[in-house]
This record gives structure tokens, C-alpha cells and sequence, in this order.
């Protein structure tokens, strides 16, 4: 009887979570596709983003992952192989660089808005602009990159190191050639992942790359990103939620395709572990 | 040019003197005093031995006593364990290789290593036999299929492989493996062999065709080879070195000619783990 | 091997050393200016914050007249409070329903639809908190208001942190349970266990610290939530006191006055976001304890 009530309890618990996750979907779905056009995605917003269209927010999303990106995957990418393949990993310095890591990884967004509103807006004189908010992002995505791909390299087996090592292959060639092609799909996942909380970050953007909604001259322009784009438009515009629905489908159709293409990949990759053994 | 090990308290020297049918007793490598730690932990300690130019040499013992250690002290690879610290001297065509400024990759690519797991690369056939040839700067094209074809040969795996060579590596079976990761030591031309367990992990079949190889290749190379397979010891091996752990700490306690060391052991333990009373 | 052949590998021996020790330091450079970043980052962040705390500064964030920065009081504790009742309510609802759905998937959900609900708590794990403050100010609130006026609360608030936050309970602790050794599982059977006190009484407690881990996680981000909850909550500063009260968390806070704010005000936002900041720190100290007990063996 007990063992009964407790299997409808478990089938009730997920069928509320499935009933939350379908409100908040249709929801979406109902409210954002008919304001979803071609039309919609290549004009201008009028009004404050009452009508017209995403264009120029589109554009500075983009432009704003894209400086992230290329200041992260250099660092990033490079610090996780010297991390995984070069430190030594009983050395407390490096024990330490993984805490903090974590622990930066951990911190809410809305402190990298802090800081990146204090140094690369004040300090650095970038004032709000496509260049802060980039930067910014590529604080907040470091670690997450870092671990990882990091992890991605930590799951190469062994035994091809020590390969390697045993004909005399350097580790450059052994990382170029062995390594890395194997973890490639892992490492390729981390960083979609990073890439899809990148797109949907909102606070760490608000004072950094800043508000204004036409199109960007330069990198010094400020951008508005698209999830700052709907958190304006539901704030601060009256009228402006039909719109702000139609932004958060475009947003969350993006972040899910990244989310989809990282799991296809994380996933092949397993199948391809497991089937080595 | 006959050369005797020094004589220490800690092992019995079988016959050594005669030298086996097959090749000449020039010791290789000549090992002394070699004792191994991990993190101040001593795991093998006061080995000294010869081994012979163009012999097999197998390495007894039960597991856990020091074996496998003692064989990556002699490429070096027990530079890659961290804590590891490796003391005594390793003369390898006279130079001390366990001195600093040794010349790491050039030791190892004369002396190659054979795993007991088939660890090939996540890469074609033909790119895992290229990878150590081009890291060596040979680039040429015909030199390169030259020596992949030679080395697959020597190792019996040619006429099996030889219409794919660019399919996966990984596809292969087991005992392929094996054999493609002898091949892929042997195109760098060296003079040792150390093959850690090589058959343990194949099942019996492979095993047998990959024990014929390491006979084949016996006179040409001088081959180290770890096994617990008493008779598989027995049926290859010239020379045998007998290890076995005391007081948590493993030792050699006797080394001499294969035969006379399974039919007439000079040490009590030798004679009980060889019988199969011990280990 | 002939003299010219062994000079040619001794040359490019010679080379690759070189290319291996350039790549070493290259990436110890890249390591080094991560790491540098780490200082910069807290640094700045206490450099900021400093002329609120230093002495005894740190105090006046505990007088209790309130926050009302243009009059230089200061006082924090009721967004600190704020953010603990949001943050452990929106724990406290979204643990049964996490933890439910891990035991569904891994127990007793059929295949065909255990797979299905997996993606859709991945998919939910990757909605922007943006959307969800959207679908909460847009439907929640007049919901909430028809029943408790005003409708942005306290309440609302941890219904949608706490939706935001169970994809991480379910996706950790789903992942401990999957972690379990089968034994487990055979073992209840064979003492003909039913069901329920396997699960209750075996496997639960037998991956509670990957449970706990995940809980841990969902902690800092129901903590470091911003937007989601500045959109539903009201954002009155004022203790909380009842459900269905406005209240305003740190996170918010900080969103809605940097723009303007100066000095020492300026330097109590950055105060706020370093205490965070320790918070977080705290919890991954513990939850990184926790997982690396889980490898070793005990």
C-alpha cells in the first residue's frame, strides 16, 4: 500500500515538473510565434522594440560573443592543456588554481557585471560598449571553459601518453596529433555549453555593454544584447511583452540548438569511449 | 667478452657464465644497485644484473613485486609517474642513463616499449606507424611506405592489414593491436625491446601468434620481457630474472640461464614459485 | 642505422625538445594571465568595495533603520535576509520535486518516457533566467495577484528560482544514482525490499553526498539569481515578513542601483556583491570537498 502512494508520489513530482516545463513552453511558443518573421529578425525595433523588429540586437549579440570568444578560447583552451597535460598536479599551487576556478565558476553573474563595470568601463575607459560587455563575458565564461575542457582531456586515456612517451614522440606532437583530435568533440561541447550561458546572460551585460538598441558602429558602440533586449522590454516598456515573447524564442531557440549539438557530441564521444574498450 | 655481474648478498646468481645457445653474453644493459620510490616509498630496492645483447630475458615473480617498475626505469618512462625516484646506476651502451642530462627521447627511441594493454592511437593504421617515423623528421613518402611495410612484416600483420591501412587502428582485434603496437616500436629501429606482460591481456590464439613473433624477433633484438605465464617464460626466454617482495619491498633474488634457473634453482623461494607452491 | 640517419634524429631531436619546452612556457604564459585575472577580478572587487568596509565600516551594514542610500544609511539586512528566505524557500520546493523526478528517471520511469523527461530537464537547465523572469512576470504575477495582491512576492519569487534550480538538483542527483554500484540494487531485492524502502532507504541515502553536492549548486545559483528575481519579486526593501510581502534581494539590489550610484553608496553595492562572492566561495569549498571524498575509496 505504502510502496503504492509512494510510486503515484514519484509520478506526481514529475509530472508537475513536466507540467511547469509545458506552461512556461506553450507559453512561449503561443506568445512568441506569431511575432516570429522574417521580417521580425531584419528590421529595426521601433518604439523601444514595441514594433519592428531584432536586427540590430541580433547583430550585437553576435558581436558581443564573438569578443568573448576570442579572448577566451586562447586563454582558456591553453591554461586547460597546461592544467591537464604540464602542471604538477600534486603541487598546492595548482590545487589551488582549481578551487578558484571553481569558485569563479560558481560566482553570481551579477558580480561580473560589477566588476566589469568598475574596470573595463571606468578603469579602462571602454565606457559601455561592445568591447566591455565581450570582456566581461569572457571572465565569466573562462572557468567554465577551462574545466571543461579540461575534463574532456583528463578522460583521454592514459596508456597513450605513455605510448607516446615510450617512442620518443614529444608532447606537442603527441598533444596535436593524439590528444586533443580525441577530445576534440568533449572540448567542442564545453565550449558550446559556455557559449549557450553566454547568450543567455543578462546581468553580467546590463552595465557593461549597455542599452542602446540601434546598430553598432564599432566595438566601442554600446550593444544591446538579446536577453538584455527582453528583460528591457518586459521592465521597463509598457507594450512591449508581445515583443519581448518573440525575442525570448529566437533566444531560446539558439540556446537550444548549441545545447542539443553539445549533447549529440558529448554523446558520440561516449559511445566512441566505450566502444574502444 | 665475458662479463660477471658484481656478486651481492641479496640474490643468487645461477649460471650465467656459459651464455645461452643463442646469442653471446654482452650485457645491454648493466644494472646496479637500482632501487625504486614512490613518494619516499620504497617499492624495489638493490637490483643488480646484466642483460644480454640479442637474448630474451624474462621477469618472474609474482604481482605487485616490483617487475613492472623496474622495467620502465629502463626508458625512462618512470619519469612520468609523479613521486617517482629512481636510484643506483643503468649503463646502456655505455652511458649512465639515469644521469640528467640524458638524452631522454633518443633512449627511448632505441629501446621501445610494449604495453600489456594494445595501446594504439585513436588513428589510422598507417598514421600510427607514421607519427614516431615523421617526429624523427623522416618525411619522404617512399621512405615512410618503406619502412611501415617492413615493419608490418617483421611482425606478421602485413597480409592481414594491407589493403586498409587507413581504416581505424582501433578496429582491429586484440591480438592485431598488439602486434601493429610491436610494429610501430620496431620502424624506429631500435635495439630493446621491453614488453610489459604483452600476452596477458589476448586471448590464447593471439597470444600464441604474438609469442611466436617475440621468438622471431629474438637474436635481432634484445627483448625484456614481464610475464607471469611460467611456461610461456620458460618456452621463450634465455634468461631469467626471479623478483620477488620482501618485508613490502621487492627484490631480485635470482637471476641466471632460464633452464637451469626452472630445473635447479639455487634459491628456496626461486624453487617454490617456480614449482607453483608459492606466488 | 647509418652515422647520417642517427645525426639527422640527433638534429631534429634537438628541435622538437625545443617546440615542447616553447608550448610549456606558451601555456604556462596563458595559465599565468588566467590566474591574473582571478587576482584582478577579487582585487578590484575589494579595491571598490573598501571605503564601505574598511575599519569599522563593515558595521553600518548591520544598523537596522534601513537602506536609504542617498541619506547614507546603509543597512543590508533585510535584502540579506531577503535573499536567504528566496533562496532557501526556492530550495525547499524545488528539493522534493528534483529529487522526485532523479528517482523517477532512474527507477521508475519506462524507457520510453524516461528519456524524453531526461531532455526536457536539459532543455529546462539551459532556458535563460531572463525567460523565466519573463514567464513569471507576465503570467505568475497576475496569477498570484488575483489570489494575494500584489502578486510580485516573496512567493513568487521562490516558485520561479525554484523551477530555475531543479534542473541541478535533478541533473546531480540523477547522475549519483545512476553512479550506484547494481549490488545495491540486487541486494534489496534479494531481501525482498520493496520498492519504496529500496529507494528510500537504500539508494537515496547511498548517493546522498552526490545529492548534496547538487543541492550545494543549486544553493549559489538560487543565491546568485538575479534577473529572474528582480522581474517577480517586487523589489521593495523591507524584512520578510509574510509570503505574499515584495522584498528585494542583494542581487537585485546591486542590478537596480548601480547605474546611479556614488561613493560610499557606490562602495556598499560592491560590498554586497564580495559578500556573494565569499558566500559562494564557502559553498564550493564545501561541495569540492564533498565530491572528492566521493572518489576516493573509503
Amino acid at each position: 500500500m505504502i510502496n503504492r502512494l509512494f510510486t503515484l508520489l514519484i509520478w506526481g513530482l514529475a509530472s508537475c515538473v513536466l507540467f511547469a516545463f509545458g506552461w512556461l513552453m506553450v507559453d512561449v511558443l503561443v506568445q512568441g510565434v506569431p511575432m516570429l518573421s522574417l521580417d521580425f529578425l531584419t528590421s529595426d525595433p521601433i518604439r523601444s522594440g514595441r514594433a519592428g523588429g531584432i536586427y540590430p540586437i541580433i547583430v550585437s549579440t553576435f558581436l558581443i560573443l564573438g569578443v568573448a570568444l576570442t579572448i577566451v578560447l586562447p586563454i582558456g583552451l591553453g591554461s586547460a592543456i597546461w592544467l591537464c597535460e604540464f602542471s604538477n598536479k600534486d603541487s598546492k599551487i595548482v590545487s589551488t588554481i582549481r578551487l578558484s576556478l571553481d569558485v569563479l565558476a560558481g560566482v553570481p553573474s551579477i558580480v561580473f557585471g560589477l566588476f566589469g563595470y568598475a574596470f573595463f568601463c571606468g578603469f579602462l575607459e571602454l565606457g559601455f560598449s561592445i568591447l566591455s560587455g565581450g570582456l566581461t563575458l569572457a571572465c565569466m565564461m573562462l572557468p567554465i571553459l577551462i574545466r571543461t575542457t579540461e575534463a574532456g582531456l583528463a578522460a583521454v586515456p592514459n596508456e597513450w601518453r605513455r605510448a607516446g612517451a615510450a617512442l620518443g614522440l614529444s608532447r606537442t606532437t603527441l598533444l596535436w596529433r593524439v590528444l586533443i583530435p580525441y577530445a576534440a568533440p568533449a572540448i567542442t561541447a564545453g565550449l558550446l555549453l559556455s557559449i549557450g550561458r553566454a547568450t543567455a546572460e543578462t546581468a553580467a551585460l546590463i552595465f557593461t555593454s549597455g542599452y542602446v538598441d540601434r546598430m553598432p558602429e564599432s566595438l566601442a558602440d554600446s550593444g544591446r544584447s538579446l536577453a538584455v533586449h527582453i528583460y528591457d522590454l518586459s521592465m521597463n516598456v509598457v507594450g512591449g511583452d508581445k515583443a519581448a515573447y518573440g525575442s525570448a524564442l529566437v533566444l531560446i531557440m539558439f540556446i537550444v540548438s548549441i545545447n542539443l549539438l553539445a549533447n549529440a557530441l558529448s554523446e558520440s564521444w561516449m559511445q566512441k569511449r566505450v566502444s574502444r574498450q | 667478452m665475458k662479463q660477471t655481474p658484481k656478486i651481492s648478498n641479496t640474490y643468487t646468481l645461477g649460471s650465467v657464465e656459459q651464455g645461452a645457445e643463442c646469442c653471446e653474453p654482452i650485457p645491454h644493459f648493466s644494472i646496479r644497485d637500482l632501487a625504486v620510490s614512490y613518494n619516499q616509498k620504497t617499492v624495489l630496492s638493490n637490483v643488480s644484473l646484466d642483460v644480454y645483447k640479442g637474448c630474451i630475458t624474462a621477469l618472474i615473480g609474482p604481482s605487485g613485486c616490483g617487475k613492472s617498475s623496474f622495467l620502465s626505469t629502463l626508458n625512462r618512462l618512470s619519469d612520468m609517474v609523479p613521486g617517482a625516484k629512481v636510484t643506483g646506476t643503468i649503463e646502456f651502451e655505455g652511458q649512465s642513463t639515469l644521469a640528467n642530462n640524458y638524452d631522454v627521447e633518443s633512449l627511448r627511441t632505441k629501446v621501445g616499449m610494449i604495453f600489456q594493454n594494445p595501446n594504439p592511437f585513436p588513428l589510422t593504421i598507417r598514421k600510427n606507424l607514421e607519427l614516431p617515423l615523421r617526429e624523427r623528421g623522416i618525411k619522404k613518402k617512399s621512405v615512410l611506405e618503406s619502412k611501415i611495410t617492413s615493419a608490418l612484416k617483421e611482425v606478421g600483420l602485413w597480409d592481414e592489414v594491407k589493403d586498409r591501412l587507413n581504416v581505424s587502428a582501433l578496429s582491429l582485434s586484440g591480438g592485431q593491436q598488439q602486434r601493429l603496437c610491436i610494429a610501430r616500436a620496431l620502424v624506429l629501429e631500435p635495439s630493446v625491446l621491453l614488453m610489459d606482460e604483452p600476452c596477458s591481456a589476448l586471448d590464447p590464439i593471439s597470444s600464441g601468434v604474438v609469442e611466436d613473433m617475440i621468438r622471431r624477433l629474438a637474436g635481432r633484438y634484445t627483448i625484456i620481457i614481464v610475464t607471469h605465464n611460467l611456461a610461456q617464460a620458460r618456452r621463450l626466454a634465455n634468461y631469467a630474472a626471479f623478483f620477488w617482495m620482501k618485508e613490502r619491498v621487492g627484490k631480485l633474488i635470482e637471476f641466471g640461464q632460464c633452464q637451469p634457473l626452472f630445473e635447479s634453482p639455487q634459491h628456496s623461494l626461486t624453487a617454490a614459485y617456480v614449482s607453483g607452491e608459492r606466488g | 642505422m647509418t652515422q647520417s640517419a642517427g645525426l639527422l634524429i640527433q638534429l631534429s631531436h634537438i628541435k622538437k625538445r625545443g617546440v615542447d619546452d616553447w608550448l610549456c612556457l606558451f601555456l604556462s604564459g596563458l595559465m599565468g594571465l588566467t590566474v591574473l585575472l582571478l587576482l584582478l577580478i577579487v582585487a578590484f572587487l575589494i579595491l571598490e568595495a573598501w571605503p564601505a568596509i574598511h575599519g569599522d565600516g563593515w558595521r553600518q551594514f548591520l544598523r537596522s533603520d534601513g537602506w536609504y542610500p542617498l541619506e547614507g544609511k546603509l543597512g543590508l539586512l533585510p535584502m540579506f535576509w531577503a535573499s536567504i528566505a528566496v533562496g532557501v524557500g526556492a530550495l525547499l520546493v524545488a528539493l522534493p520535486f528534483g529529487l522526485g523526478s532523479a528517482v523517477f528517471i532512474a527507477y521508475y520511469a519506462p524507457k520510453v518516457i524516461g528519456k524524453p523527461f531526461a531532455g526536457v530537464i536539459t532543455l529546462l537547465a539551459g532556458v535563460p533566467s531572463v525567460v523565466f523572469g519573463l514567464w513569471g512576470l507576465t503570467e505568475l504575477v497576475p496569477l498570484v495577484n488575483q489570489w494575494h495582491p500584489p502578486g510580485a512576492s516573496l512567493f513568487t519569487a521562490i516558485i520561479v528560482l525554484a523551477i530555475m534550480i531543479l534542473p541541478t538538483i535533478s541533473l546531480t542527483s540523477y547522475s549519483a544514482l545512476l553512479a550506484l554500484p547494481t549490488q545495491l540494487q540486487l541486494n534489496s531485492a534479494a531481501l525482498a525490499l520493496s520498492k519504496k524502502t529500496m529507494v528510500v532507504g537504500v539508494l537515496i541515502p547511498a548517493a546522498w553526498r552526490g545529492i548534496t553536492v547538487g543541492v550545494l549548486l543549486a544553493i549559489a545559483r538560487a543565491l546568485g539569481e538575479t534577473l529572474a528575481v528582480l522581474m517577480v519579486a517586487g523589489n521593495v526593501v523591507q524584512m520578510p515578513t509574510g509570503l505574499f510581502e515584495p522584498v528585494r534581494v542583494l542581487t537585485a539590489n546591486i542590478a537596480l542601483e548601480m547605474a546611479y550610484a556614488t561613493d560610499n553608496h557606490r562602495a556598499a553595492l560592491f560590498a554586497s556583491g564580495l559578500m556573494l562572492m565569499f558566500v559562494v566561495f564557502l559553498i564550493a569549498l564545501g561541495a569540492s570537498k564533498l565530491s572528492k571524498k566521493e572518489m576516493s575509496p573509503i
